[in-house]
């Protein structure tokens, strides 16, 4: 059956065609093509800038967390809105300790509400509940609420970095918190 | 008066639209089917069973139509609504108390929209029930999940738009759950990424719900789910004729 074998089969003798030899190269050229532009398409979807808030901010010296308010059932002395609206961060001051808490339910990340009078928080999306400390009681919550990292800038200011997040297992990590 | 209808229907532009009269024979009728670009979806006879909506309970129709309904209030919807922070939600608070027919038309879209949720769910549950699902309908019903898929898809995206509370807080919730993907997404199972490269970035256009989630959610909305919704609709209508036409009871 040999001779009736299609001239393009045995054409050079590396066994590949002319015909063969272009099929390839124009298939190739095609799948590359759609190859590095699927690839492009992709990065188009990650920009190189984000107009997001910057991910650093100063809350004044350690001085200004002071009070005279009396510790509750869990060494909180007060919890401080101020930065809720703008940075989602609760600044915490215990006894011994100011840190920055993330207003991110640890659900699935609904903002919960600070109620003053019964000293927690309680999340309005599933009812997850959290002492003044971030410490969950109730709902679906897997964690206490997690916290940013704290620490003193140069001109004695304390700044919350919120590029750095720690959740319940490292809540002893110095980074964590500002001693007072 | 008949002497101008005959003019019409005998005028070369008439002629040049409808080729074929409505004389109901066979072969006419066939004609009428093949030549009409969206008629030629259907098969040009359909047997008697294929009418009984006790069998199809006409929910596969009934979500196309309510398809149909999105498509055209939403259309009407995006003269007004500009899918940016700074006026999202006060074109949608414009639409609801001022555009003439502004909240009949948003309230159409919006019901529109849950009602093909549920019409669509219905028509699987019956596609199952009758055993449709089995071949040579298989492909068909592969297809059918993908088309569900994008429904809720469709839903979720549009979710986002009027930009007020329920809206961010429901696409920071299900946008969340993209955390958890594996491998893809930041705080999953095996995850190669951070939160400035996985698929919840990709959704999002940035680390949280913000203007650029907005403006991917209306493209998403208004395009590109819709435009791959409508190619996978006809496929899957032309596969219904092709799969030899509804599936008969036993
Ligand atoms: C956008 C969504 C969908 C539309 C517009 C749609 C539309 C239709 C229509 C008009 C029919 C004709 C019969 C009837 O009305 O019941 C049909 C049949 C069918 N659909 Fe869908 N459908 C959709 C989603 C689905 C889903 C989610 C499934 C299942 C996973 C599915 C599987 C099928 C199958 C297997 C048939 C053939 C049934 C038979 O021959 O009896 N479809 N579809
Ligand atoms: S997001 Fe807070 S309880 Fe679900």
């Amino acid at each position: 059956m040999n001779e009736t074998k299609c001239c393009c089969d045995d054409g050079s003798a590396k066994g590949i065609s002319r015909r063969q030899l272009l099929s390839l190269a124009g298939w190739g050229a095609f799948f590359t093509t759609l190859g590095v532009s699927l690839l492009g398409t992709v990065r188009f979807l990650f920009p190189r800038v984000l107009f997001e808030p910057p991910l650093t901010f100063k809350i004044g010296l350690p001085e200004d967390f002071k009070s005279d308010e009396k510790a509750d059932g869990h060494n909180v002395l007060f919890v401080s809105e101020k930065w809720k609206d703008s940075q989602r961060v609760w600044i915490v001051r215990e006894k011994d300790k100011i840190y920055a808490m993330f207003t991110r339910c640890t659900h699935l990340g609904c903002t919960p509400n600070w109620f003053p009078e019964d000293g927690i928080f309680k999340c309005p999306c599933h009812g997850s509940q959290y002492y003044s400390n971030g410490v969950n009681f109730a709902g679906p919550a897997p964690r206490p609420l997690d916290r940013f990292a704290v620490t003193i800038s140069d001109d004695g200011q304390i700044l919350v970095d919120k590029s750095k997040l720690y959740s319940i297992k490292e809540f002893d990590d110095p980074n964590s918190y500002i001693k007072v | 008066m008949k002497d101008i209808l005959k003019k019409v229907t005998e005028s070369q532009v008439w002629k040049s639209v409808f080729r074929h009269g409505y004389a109901d024979e066979t072969k006419n009728r066939m004609l009428q089917i093949r030549s009409n670009v969206f008629l030629h979806l259907h098969p040009f006879k359909m047997p008697r069973h294929a009418f009984k909506i006790r069998f199809t309970w006409c929910m596969g129709g009934v979500t196309f139509f309510l398809f149909l309904i999105e498509v055209i209030t939403g259309l009407l919807l995006m003269f007004y609504y500009r899918p940016v922070t700074e006026y999202a939600y006060l074109d949608m608070k414009f639409l609801e108390f001022d555009v003439p027919f502004g909240i009949i038309l948003r309230n159409i879209h919006r019901w529109g929209a849950h009602a093909m949720v549920a019409t669509v769910m219905v028509h699987m549950l019956r596609v199952f029930l009758t055993g449709s699902y089995k071949p040579p309908r298989e492909f068909n019903w592969v297809v059918g999940v993908i088309l569900l898929v994008l429904t809720l898809l469709l839903s979720f995206t549009g979710y986002l738009l009027p930009w007020d509370q329920l809206a961010f807080w429901a696409i920071t919730v299900g946008s969340n759950m993209a955390r958890a993907t594996p491998i893809l997404g930041h705080e999953g199972p095996f995850a190669i990424v951070d939160k400035y490269n996985d698929v919840r970035f990709a959704l999002l256009g940035g680390t949280d719900v913000g203007a650029s989630a907005l403006l991917r959610f209306y493209v998403l909305h208004i395009m590109l789910l819709p435009l791959v919704a409508i190619i996978l609709m006809a496929v899957h209508f032309w596969r219904i004729r092709k799969d030899g036409g509804i599936s008969r009871p036993l």
